[in-house]
């Protein structure tokens, strides 16, 4: 099977889309002839030409915004976002229009849209270019949210998410572009709302998504091999829908879980997580649910203090090794 | 600041109506007796709409917002009688007007204020969200010029889609300011896309004048982006027709975005609930309707021109008030939506069960 890049894979499923329907655009802050900012959309411009790859200027709230109305007349874009922490400028017409435009419609509307882009931190960045608002996107009724963590989970999700009426926003990672993954050339899809379980094991549950499901499998590997702990680790993939079904699965096997997520603690995912597994698994539970989040500040810059704010293998291992205690 | 109510603001009042010009205009020229007369009777109906409306909202029938277009009929009666099959209208929240303008029927509008579930929208939207896609109406949208890049994105997918048409995107001069809006003009500029702004600058926005609000002459504005722009008589509606037209076919036959302000003023407060008055004075107000309704004015032309007699206006006048009293009865008559309706019209994939791909829970509940 073909190794690619995350990027590459994302590029392929965007290539893929674009060639299978006519009314996929590609938009954004230099997606066209600058061939991305982070080079996920190299070669487009020259392969599907300026209608179909089209570079904006930095205008967030415009061309989202556009991006919205045209799908109202079935053109069906695919926007980039150089930043998800860019959306806050466009907050607006991602979260009352994009999200709202079926319902105050009373459903005579759906709006096919895709914004995408990285969401992370662990790049010295800084505060403004570190968001991570799964959690915030995923507060709104009407919006769906995916945040894949491997090149082949990136391709047949995007994919998916293209073909999907409602708006999709696709949580991408700058630190993950470069990884490497078996991916099918062929035309796949990974449907949203459909967890994975990336490591099967019997002692405890890690439900997890994005870079952390990376950094989790290689803390489960170290718990095997030092402490003879065997884990599983669950990866959502899709933050709306959610999979509960495999991850309260997972903790009936295990009864005990960890929840892991690059976002700062106060109303993420983890705290909704920890909600519904603590109402619909209680009796399964030996212990109450953990959870490691990014310490509780805005990101810092200094990058090896960044290296620690964020989930990493050793803040998962000492994390598990206290769920278990 | 003064609390004092405002002298007449600094409207800077376009030159004298040339009514007889367009009247002569093709578009206006070419129009039949019963086109006319149409014509009046949209602007009636939405004028006795309304005011059957404000009477329910006083009654406590009506929950929210209701922003009334009393005084501005003309804007978008003449517009939106100018659409073709491939012209699109999105609005902001007073948008009673355009919704009927585009030949949206009473019932579900009146039902849809009074939260039924034979509204428009199965009384999810309320008084500043009604939409009707088949008349090419994309609302009805309550943040103040959020709807224009959306407007902006209409004109790119009829652009992208190769259709000849226009999106006529209002909105009121409050929206200017905005950064929305000046990113929507940019992008339709930069993209020669097939859009009319249509800034409704009725004086205020809310309770504030535009004197006080706004730097320059609103519609000039379109100059920093290169595009065509002017500013029309809000009041006659042979003149939104002659301005608005010109500005359409720029947009359909050559692709250009412009900027038309349109000269209008609105007798009642921002919503019902503003008291007005404390921005602006009484006479201001009866000034306005004394010399420059759009209905009165429109009835004096087409009384000259013998297409209307007092008879006529009369019999049109009895029926848009008994339609509008029988839309009341309706929306009265008609049920609420349930509680079991509140998670429906959420999700494309939700509502349409059969085709859904993803799994998992879309909702928390």
């Amino acid at each position: 099977m073909p190794v690619l890049q995350y990027r590459e894979a994302i590029r392929q499923a965007l290539a893929e889309e674009l060639t299978r329907d006519p009314n996929v655009v590609v938009m954004g802050e230099e997606v066209a002839q600058f061939n991305g900012a982070y080079k996920v959309t190299e070669g487009l411009l020259d392969r599907f030409g300026p209608k179909r790859i089209v570079d904006t200027p930095i205008s967030e709230a415009g061309f989202i915004g556009m991006g919205i109305g045209a799908s109202l007349l079935g053109v069906r874009p695919v926007i980039e976002l150089m930043f998800w922490s860019f959306y806050s400028v466009a907050f607006d017409q991602i979260l009352n229009n994009a999200a709202n435009v079926r319902y105050m419609s009373g459903g005579q509307i759906h709006c096919p849209i895709v914004i995408r882009g990285p969401a992370n931190g662990g790049t010295n960045v800084g505060a403004t270019h570190s968001h991570t608002p799964e959690n915030v996107l995923a507060n709104h009724p009407g919006i769906k949210v995916v945040v894949p963590a491997t090149p082949y989970d990136a391709k047949g999700l995007l994919k998916s998410a293209i073909r999907d009426n409602d708006p999709v926003m696709f949580l991408e990672n700058t630190v993950l572009y470069g990884d490497k993954g078996e991916v099918p050339a062929d035309d796949y899809l990974v449907p949203l709302g459909k967890a994975d379980v990336k490591r099967e094991g019997t002692g405890l549950t890690i439900v997890t998504y994005g870079r952390p499901v990376i950094l989790s499998l290689e803390a489960a590997a170290i718990l095997q091999e030092k402490n003879n702990i065997s884990v599983e680790v669950v990866d959502l993939r899709t933050i709306r829908p959610l999979d509960i079904d495999t991850v309260l699965a997972s903790v009936r096997k295990t009864h005990r879980v960890l929840v892991v997520e690059e976002q700062k603690p106060f109303c993420g995912v983890g705290a909704q997580l920890a909600y519904m597994i603590q109402a619909e698994a209680f009796d399964d539970l030996d212990g109450p649910v953990a959870r490691l989040s990014t310490v509780d500040a805005p990101s810092i810059y200094s990058p090896p203090v960044e290296a620690e704010q964020l989930p990493n293998t050793q803040r998962i291992i000492k994390a598990a090794l206290a769920a278990l205690a | 600041m003064s609390k004092k109510p405002s002298t007449l603001p600094d409207l800077q009042s376009p030159p004298p109506a040339a009514v007889s010009n367009a009247a002569m205009d093709p578009v206006n020229a070419s129009l039949t007796a019963q086109e006319k007369i149409a014509l009046f009777r949209q602007m009636m109906r939405i004028r006795r709409f309304e005011e059957r409306s404000l009477r329910a909202y006083q009654a406590k029938k009506i929950g929210g917002f209701l922003h009334l277009y009393i005084g501005q009929e003309a804007v978008a009666v003449g517009s939106c009688s100018l659409m073709g099959k491939n012209d699109h209208v999105i609005t902001a929240y007073r948008d009673h007007g355009h919704a009927l303008a585009v030949g949206m029927e009473m019932n579900p509008l009146m039902a849809e204020l009074y939260g039924k579930v034979t509204g428009c929208s199965k009384g999810k939207g309320g008084s500043m969200h009604f939409f009707d896609p088949s008349r090419n109406y994309w609302g009805g949208h309550g943040i103040v010029g959020g709807q224009v890049p959306l407007g902006t994105g209409l004109a790119y997918g009829l652009k992208y889609k190769g259709l000849k048409g226009a999106c006529m995107t209002f909105m009121g001069d409050g929206a200017v300011n905005q950064g929305s809006v000046h990113e929507a003009y940019n992008l339709a500029a930069l993209w020669d896309l097939p859009v009319v702004f249509v800034v409704e600058n009725n004086g205020y926005s809310m309770g504030t004048s535009q004197a006080r609000s706004s730097a320059g002459l609103l519609g000039k504005r379109a100059e920093g982006y290169d595009m065509a722009w002017g500013i029309c008589d809000g009041h006659n509606l042979y003149e939104v027709r002659a301005f608005m037209a010109k500005y359409l076919e720029l947009a359909r036959e050559k692709c250009k975005p412009s900027v038309v302000e349109v000269r209008t003023y609105r007798y009642r407060g921002h919503s019902v609930a503003d008291p007005d008055n404390t921005y602006r004075a009484k006479a201001e107000i009866e000034e306005y309707r004394r010399t420059k309704d759009p209905i009165q004015v429109f009835q004096h032309v087409l009384l000259d021109e013998k297409v209307l007699d007092q008879a006529l206006i009369e019999k049109i006048d009895t029926e848009a008030r008994a339609e509008a009293d029988l839309s009341a009865e309706f929306a009265e008559a008609s049920p609420f939506p349930t509680p079991d309706d509140i998670q429906k019209d959420v999700y494309w994939e939700a509502d349409n069960p059969s085709e859904r791909k993803s799994g998992g829970r879309l909702f928390f509940n």
